[in-house]
């Protein structure tokens, strides 16, 4: 099989509200960058690919708007999913693998700011069974934050150790909000959202844009581009309804580990797309790794673009190949109420 | 390129209102379909991708997240494509990579638009934060374009009359077409009421709900069945604002449609394609596409429609199921072209198969006539 890696990530410095900037001001910065990154130009794309969501926008064809960001005229092949962008990556590593393209632009923007991001995100459920109940995604959460306590699998102390990791190691990444990060007294004293989450526990709403390119072995050397390998990269989803369901466990995560045979004990670095602190807690079990390392970058809880996080866990995680700090990563995307979609990526340096 | 075939085809009946099916309803009623007459088993399948035009048509965000049960997506993975008009193209191109790529054996992929949920012009145009409001709707977003030909192709009026009377009289063939009109004819299309010059009422596509669903496949799992195999598929995409661009004549189609031929070793489409489906949601998109896509010379399109060589017993016959003018749920519609060219290779197609059809052509359009997606199928591997 063709040996695909990453060989360019950027990503805006992520903010609370970008104010009047539009869909192009927001992608063209991310694509701009990559391609100096990688001495690449626009004619050298093969196939480009975005992830994004209309309903952020609170217009149709927000993709559409996107796409004046990029060279698109002598015109090119693009697709784009209604999902975040790590979604987009998987279909240009399709495409690659089939021969269609040898480079591949994959980006990914989202601009929660102009609404109500919890109750948006509601519209995702069932809109017969569930939706007319209106819980909004913070009341979602806190069921499966619920359910890991009432397992015992979860304690309030957890939770803050991934709010302090998160705040923390944000401070080392240039592009990551400023949060709170507060005392174990304030912490207990926080603001309930929906129990047991407090306004700590929640990833800030974020705007901003990321875009990376993969490319075959041959393009690298071709370019002479140093490439993270794409070593394995698959998804999966779960069961709509979540009383089918175990909230306990993430199957899709675990079911993929199985299928990439991968030993968690040599994964030097792990980055989840975790929106809540109980969802770190969650992911650092089943990564088998301490709640302290998962996220280097600081995670979702520091910044969390909408349609772009998911990409941006592969990204900060090649990030840490690519400067040689580790040698194999594991990064996390998902999707959908309480961790329903879940895609894996698997990346390695060439010892 | 890694063999792929399309083994099964699944369609809903089209209709305006669908009030007797939800959405998983609605989408299980062509995925059921596709599933068997491939012959495959619910375990068969590798992988789901989902496709349609925007969310705001039924107000429901990524439906395919709560559709995964209902899609038979559970424990598998799901992919949501969203690329415009040409989405039901593109979607099954995206399923059939999943096969060229080798890393999987069977995929099924399904479109859907329940449009009678909500207000598609209403969807369409939406107030856009800092951009000046558009509010068209499709028809009056492309009748400049129309005109626009009309002026340099110097063709008569009647011929979008005839592209609606035959795509309707082909639609009374197809008993899954959402427009039925037995006794349509010039007169009745030229006595409707004008909505945006030059498209009269009946030159226009109707609103419909529909799912079309297809099972694609590699070689081993198609091997023994009747199959419709990919002998070349591409998109193509140009920005709404990039300087230079014809919209009446978009590049991006040509250049789609150059490279599906090349794939297939097609040098001549007039002569080696036997039939096709293509997006025609208003009238005038006949003479248009029949130019763009290289079967007849600039300017000359509307002379094939005018002479009937479009027509099911013509020598390139167009939309023989009906076409988008005849059942137009958004999102599905390009899949049911891709779906139909496959019908028609696999000798399925009914009342309007044409004779000894053994390559077709698949197409579709969207958003500011900017995006393209086409396949050729044939029935010889």
């Amino acid at each position: 099989m063709k040996r695909i890696g990453i060989v360019g990530y950027s990503q805006n410095k992520i903010k609370r509200d970008a104010g009047s900037a539009n869909e192009v001001e927001l992608i063209m910065p991310v694509v701009h960058k990559v391609l100096e990154t990688t001495n690449l130009t626009q004619s050298h794309i093969d196939f480009t690919c975005s992830g994004s969501c209309d309903y952020l926008q609170g217009a149709a064809f927000a993709f559409v708007e996107g796409l004046n960001a990029i060279q698109t005229y002598p015109p090119i092949k693009e697709s784009h999913v209604e999902m975040d962008a790590a979604w987009a990556l998987y279909e240009s590593y399709l495409r690659i693998l089939s021969g269609e393209a040898e480079i591949a632009l994959v980006y990914g923007f989202g601009k929660s700011s102009p609404g109500n991001l919890d109750q948006i995100m509601s519209l995702q459920l069932d809109p017969y069974y569930v939706a007319p109940l209106s819980p909004d995604r913070v009341n979602l959460a806190g069921l499966q934050a619920n359910s890991m306590m009432k397992a015992g699998i979860l304690t309030r102390e957890e939770m803050y150790l991934a709010i302090s990791a998160a705040s923390r190691n944000g401070l080392n990444n240039p592009n990551a909000i400023k949060i709170d990060n507060p005392s174990w007294d304030e912490y207990l004293m926080g603001e309930i959202v929906s129990s047991p989450l407090t306004k700590f526990d929640c990833s800030p709403v974020s705007d901003g844009a990321s875009a990376m390119i993969i490319a075959t072995e041959d393009a690298c050397e071709k370019f002479n581009l140093s490439p993270v390998w794409i070593d394995k990269i698959g998804h999966q989803v779960d069961s709509a309804n979540l009383g089918f369901r175990d909230l306990t466990q993430v199957k899709p995560v675990s079911d993929l580990l199985e299928k990439f045979k991968i030993d968690l004990s040599s994964i030097d670095v792990i980055e989840s797309h975790t929106q809540f602190s109980h969802e770190v807690v969650l992911l650092s079990k089943i990564f088998n790794c301490s709640i302290e390392e998962i996220n280097p970058s600081g995670g979702p809880l520091v910044g969390n673009v909408m349609m772009a996080a998911g990409l941006d866990a592969i990204g900060h995680t090649f990030e840490k190949l690519q400067n040689h700090s580790a040698k194999t990563g594991l990064a996390h995307a998902a999707s959908g109420p309480c961790l329903q979609q879940n895609l894996l990526a698997y990346l390695r340096c060439d010892s | 390129m890694i063999p792929a075939a399309v083994i099964g085809i699944g369609q809903t009946k089209y209709d305006s209102k669908r009030r007797d099916v939800s959405m998983p309803g609605l989408i299980r009623e062509a995925i059921d379909k596709a599933i068997i007459q491939a012959g495959v088993e619910w375990q068969d399948i590798d992988a789901v991708v989902l496709g349609k035009a925007p969310d705001m048509f039924e107000g429901v965000m990524m439906p395919e997240l709560f559709l995964a049960d209902a899609i038979g997506a559970y424990n598998k993975p799901l992919l949501r494509v969203h690329t415009a008009g040409s989405v039901g193209g593109s979607t099954a191109i995206m399923a059939a990579t999943h096969i060229t790529s080798g890393q999987y054996k069977c995929v099924l992929t399904v479109s859907f638009e329940k449009q009678s949920e909500s207000n598609a012009t209403w969807a369409l145009s939406p107030k856009y934060p800092y951009t000046p409001h558009i509010n068209a709707g499709a028809g009056g977003y492309f009748a400049p374009y129309m005109r626009e030909y009309i002026r340099r192709s110097k063709a008569p009026e009647h011929i979008g009359w005839q592209v609606a009377v035959k795509d309707r009289r082909n639609a009374n063939l197809n008993p899954l077409a959402h427009l039925q009109i037995p006794n349509i004819d010039l007169e009745m299309v030229k006595n409707t009421p004008m909505l945006w010059e030059p498209l009269r009422y009946l030159e226009s596509c109707p609103s419909s709900d529909g799912a079309c669903a297809l099972v694609i496949a590699s070689k081993e799992v198609a091997k023994g069945k009747n199959a419709a195999w990919i002998k070349g598929m591409s998109i193509r995409s140009e920005g709404t604002l990039s300087a230079g661009r014809d919209e009446v004549n978009p590049l991006a189609g040509q250049m789609c449609a150059k490279d599906i031929y090349s794939q297939a070793g097609i040098t001549n489409p007039l002569k080696e394609i036997d039939c096709a489906e293509i997006y025609v949601p208003f009238s005038w998109y006949e003479p248009m596409w029949l130019e763009n896509l290289g079967f007849a010379e600039l300017n000359q399109g509307w002379k094939f429609t005018d002479s009937g060589k479009t027509e099911l017993s013509g020598e390139i016959p167009f939309n023989m199921s009906g076409g988008v003018l005849s059942s137009n749920p958004i999102g599905a519609s390009g899949m049911i072209r891709f779906g139909e060219a496959a019908l028609q290779v696999m000798g399925l197609a009914g009342e309007h198969q044409v004779d000894n059809a053994n390559v077709a052509m698949g197409h579709a359009y969207g958003g500011a006539a900017q995006f393209f997606a086409m396949w050729i199928v044939s029935s010889h591997q």
